[in-house]
């Protein structure tokens, strides 16, 4: 409840980013479209996207005991990260998109769900 | 080339062609035409040239050694080396020649009865020329056998037997003896067992040969000794060590001439001494003339006690070797070394008894009947049994007095046991068999009285008539195809010539003639024997049973053999079917038959050409062996054994010994003849009535004297025995540990493999089989459906967090 009544901090963007990852889980596991999965993929990264940024905020280095026994040197390090991941789920999309393309062309659909020939 | 190398080159090639026929029958024997019958014609030729060689040689002979009325001078013999094998030390194994007047007689004598006997085959073996079914000889199933035809083969035997013989006939030293000696038996070996698979007939083979190994032990013996005790094993002699001869070059050496011509009677010892570039052979060591001469080698071995004595006693070399020389005579006239020589002249009559089949190994011959017929007459009349004769003639000069003695009483036991054996006897063949070895017994009786003339001219008359008479015998079972006289009877009318034939064999073996006045050729010899008998009787009273026995035997001889002659060719036949099938036999078959009866008749004839004589007999005389003109005498143990001269019984001189000789033998054949005429002929006894009149003694003879039951309880039976013992001992113990072991590793094999396959396999069987397992279960886990993927990994790292954040020292 110190959530609410509290000014806005890293603490507010780790629950949404919490938020953002379970329903891209969710969303994984029960879409059977596979365009539908890469959604939760995307929805998975950027949860994880908001806890660099969360971590990499300010607020954190004026405050926070330091890492590595030296205060206030997280930077800027949290927002780099985050724009590599974005780079990188950009790079996915594309890569994830092709092997969705190739499934349809083999299977006429893109329901995952067909796609079980690995099976033991 | 003189007429010395004329005659050597004219032996060597009589002696080599049946060798040279053997050789090429043996390489393409079966490829000789239909049946291998060119072979036949192969080795007839090759005896036939022999023939005419050996005449050739014969005249060469007569030519260098003109016959003289009477002997005088020392013996002729030529004598040296062909060709050296080997030299050890003083050792030296030649190929070597020693000729002389008997070499020459035997060479013509062997080829003819040889040659006869090969033409006669050609008739009697025509049979084995196709398929033979043998009726003789059953399959396990009792079928008759059906082999092929060994026509070939029986010429190629015939072939080495005749090499063989003449090999022995010409040989000049003791190995050169021994080698064709053994070539001999395993001849007579192979031609007893042609018909191999008869059962009966592979028995007789081997019986011939173990018996004749018998004989041939105290041969080697008595060989032995005689090398020891000279040093050299030629007979007349041979130029010292080193000087080796080239081929063809002989020398003559007249034995004992010295000697004889030497007034100032050197010993023997200084006489040998003076012979510096010559080794004396034996002969001439052991008689250089006279009384037999105790060997140096055999003295010294029997002195060899005082030898130590003196040469441990002397004080230095020169004074023992001086006291050994002057003991060496002393030692001699002492009589050491005698009785070496006496065993040394027994051994080489053991050999003789082997193959001359005399008591007590008679019994290997009547068992030889095996063999087909012509083998028969060439084994019981020129070769294997005349080789034992033969060799007693060569070797005389070896023989002491006492080993004559033991000669003439084996002889005259073998002459009563065959003949008396014979008149039983129903196979034709086993008749003449027993004849055989009866007439051997003779040869050796007169031989061993010191008879010399005497016993070897027997031996070349019986040549004649017996292989006529086993001809024959070949001709009428030919016609008949059974042996069993029984079966027989009346066939004189069937086989004209067969039957004068044999009548004409028979005669000359009974010694039928006119007495005094003219004879067959048995009539001469058989009186030579029978005189010596007497003479040798006159001389040594205890010994007189030994003419008596004789007398007796040519009356038992007389007897059997016109038994047989009535038996097949007279009286009415017995046996319809047999008669019917009788024939005479083809011109093959009768003109060896008339061959062998002209030379059975005039065997004996000299004839007179301008005061000198022409025949056998001075031949034969020619050639007697130099030392025992004189006749000699020895003790034997307390009585005193003379050996009488051997007169020239038809002289008009020696009427007191040759008239009731003669007389005594003719009586005696002519009352064998009667009774034989009696029971067979005229049938006015009764031979089943005598039969049974004498049954026990009929039984006896019939069962042979029972020898061979004795012979197989004493030796065959025992030697069987231990033999099964020792196979079942093989069997049972050795065979048993060689088993056991076998098995104890088998059985550690079968546990080490238990355990391999229980612990070793079963361990890395079963973790694969479990890994395996596992795999299929898990393979469940992956079921390809990628959802159930993500929702996998999320659970589960919701569940890993949930365990951290309970095990977890958040304090820490």
């Amino acid at each position: 409840m110190d959530l609410l009544t509290h000014p806005v901090g890293p603490a507010h963007y780790l629950v949404v980013g919490a938020v953002l990852f379970t329903c891209g889980v969710v969303t994984m596991t029960v879409k059977r479209n596979a365009i539908g999965v890469l959604m939760g993929i995307e929805l998975v990264l950027n949860g994880a996207n908001l806890n660099f940024i969360a971590f990499g905020s300010p607020a954190l280095v004026a405050h926070g005991p330091g890492f590595a026994g030296c205060p206030g040197s997280l930077g800027l390090d949290g927002q780099w990260i985050a724009m590599f991941v974005i780079v990188l789920a950009a790079a996915e999309a594309a890569v994830a998109l092709a092997i969705a393309l190739c499934f349809y062309r083999n299977y006429s659909t893109v329901d995952v769900d067909r796609g079980e020939e690995l099976h033991g | 080339m003189n007429i010395n190398d004329w005659l050597l080159t004219l032996l060597a090639l009589a002696w080599l062609l049946p060798l040279g026929s053997f050789v090429l029958i043996v390489f393409l024997g079966p490829k000789m035409g239909p049946g291998g019958r060119t072979a036949g014609y192969l080795a007839t030729a090759a005896i036939l040239s022999s023939f005419g060689l050996s005449l050739g040689a014969l005249t060469c002979w007569l030519a260098a050694h003109p016959l003289a009325a009477s002997h005088a001078g020392p013996v002729a013999a030529l004598s040296g080396d062909w060709y050296t094998l080997a030299e050890f030390g003083s050792l030296r194994l030649t190929i070597g020649y020693y000729i002389d007047g008997l070499t020459v007689a035997m060479f013509c004598m062997v080829t003819l009865v040889a040659s006869c006997i090969h033409i006669f085959s050609f008739g009697y073996m025509h049979e084995e020329l196709h398929e033979v079914t043998d009726p003789l000889s059953r399959l396990s199933n009792g079928e008759p056998l059906r082999r092929r035809g060994r026509f070939h083969r029986f010429y190629q035997y015939l072939s080495l037997f005749c090499f063989s013989m003449l090999g022995l006939v010409i040989a000049g030293n003791l190995f050169m003896v021994f080698a064709f000696w053994e070539l001999v038996g395993i001849c007579s070996y192979l031609l007893i067992g042609f018909y191999f698979e008869r059962r009966t007939a592979s028995n007789a083979a081997n019986k011939a040969f173990i018996v004749n190994r018998v004989g041939d032990f105290g041969m080697i013996i008595g060989l032995m000794a005689l090398w020891a005790g000279t040093g050299t094993l030629s007979f007349a002699g041979a130029p010292r060590h080193g000087r080796a001869l080239p081929p063809f070059e002989y020398f003559v050496r007249v034995f004992g001439a010295d000697h004889y011509h030497n007034t100032g009677k050197l010993e023997p010892i200084e006489y040998y001494e003076q012979a510096e570039d010559y080794q004396p052979g034996i002969f001439t060591q052991v008689r250089p003339g006279g009384d037999p001469v105790v060997p140096e080698g055999l003295v010294q071995f029997a002195a060899r006690g005082e030898v130590a004595k003196i040469v441990t006693g002397a004080p230095d070399k020169s004074t023992a070797s001086a006291a050994l020389r002057d003991q060496r005579l002393n030692w001699r006239r002492q009589g050491y070394g005698y009785w070496l020589l006496v065993l040394a002249g027994l051994g080489i009559f053991c050999g003789c008894i082997g193959k001359s089949a005399q008591f007590p190994l008679h019994v290997w011959l009547p068992d030889a009947m095996e063999g087909p017929t012509p083998v028969s007459a060439l084994i019981h009349a020129a070769t294997m049994v005349a080789a034992g004769v033969y060799l007693v003639g060569r070797f005389y000069p070896v023989f002491t007095p006492e080993v004559l003695l033991v000669i003439a009483y084996v002889g005259c036991v073998t002459l009563l046991i065959a003949a008396t054996i014979a008149l039983t006897a129903t196979d034709i063949k086993r008749v003449l068999a027993y004849s055989t070895v009866s007439q051997l017994g003779y040869m050796m009786l007169g031989l061993g009285l010191g008879g010399w003339l005497a016993g070897m001219f027997h031996l070349f008359t019986h040549a004649f008539f017996k292989s006529l008479l086993f001809l024959c015998s070949g001709s009428v079972i030919h016609a008949c195809g059974t042996n069993e006289m029984p079966l027989m009877g009346g066939l004189r009318r069937k086989m004209p010539w067969t039957a004068a034939t044999m009548l004409v064999g028979c005669l000359a073996i009974s010694g039928a003639g006119v007495p005094l006045l003219v004879g067959l050729s048995g009539y001469y010899s058989k009186d030579y024997i029978i005189a010596q008998a007497l003479s040798f009787k006159l001389l040594n009273a205890p010994h007189a049973w030994l003419f008596w026995a004789a007398v007796f035997g040519a009356g038992l001889t007389a007897f059997y053999m016109f038994r047989l002659w009535y038996l097949t060719f007279a009286g009415p036949p017995r046996d319809q079917h047999v008669h019917d099938h009788a024939h005479e036999s083809p011109w093959s078959m009768v003109v060896p038959l008339v061959i062998l009866a002209i030379f059975s008749v005039v065997a004996g004839w000299n004839l007179w050409l301008g005061g000198t004589p022409f025949g056998l007999e001075p031949l034969l005389e020619q050639a007697r062996p130099a030392g025992i003109e004189e006749g000699a005498s020895a003790g034997w143990g307390s009585t005193l054994v003379t050996h009488p001269p051997e007169h020239r019984y038809f002289e008009e001189a020696n009427e007191a010994i040759h008239v009731p000789a003669t007389f005594w033998a003719f009586g005696a054949a002519l009352g064998g003849f009667l009774l034989a005429t009696a029971f067979y002929g005229l049938r006015v006894l009764d031979p089943e009535e005598a039969r049974r009149q004498f049954a026990p003694l009929h039984r006896f003879l019939v069962r042979k004297w029972y020898f061979d039951e004795l012979y197989a309880a004493v030796w065959v039976r025992p030697t069987l025995r231990l033999a099964s013992w020792v196979a079942w001992l093989d069997r049972r113990g050795i065979d048993g540990v060689a088993d056991g072991a076998a098995r104890l590793v088998a059985g550690v094999a079968r546990l080490d493999d238990w355990i391999d396959r229980l612990l070793v396999d079963g361990l890395i069987e079963r973790v694969a089989r479990g890994t395996h397992a596992l795999g299929l279960r898990l393979r469940a886990v992956q079921t390809g459906n990628l959802r159930q993927y993500v929702m996998l990994l999320a659970v589960g790292t919701v569940a890993l967090l949930v365990i951290v954040s309970l095990y977890w020292n958040w304090a820490g």
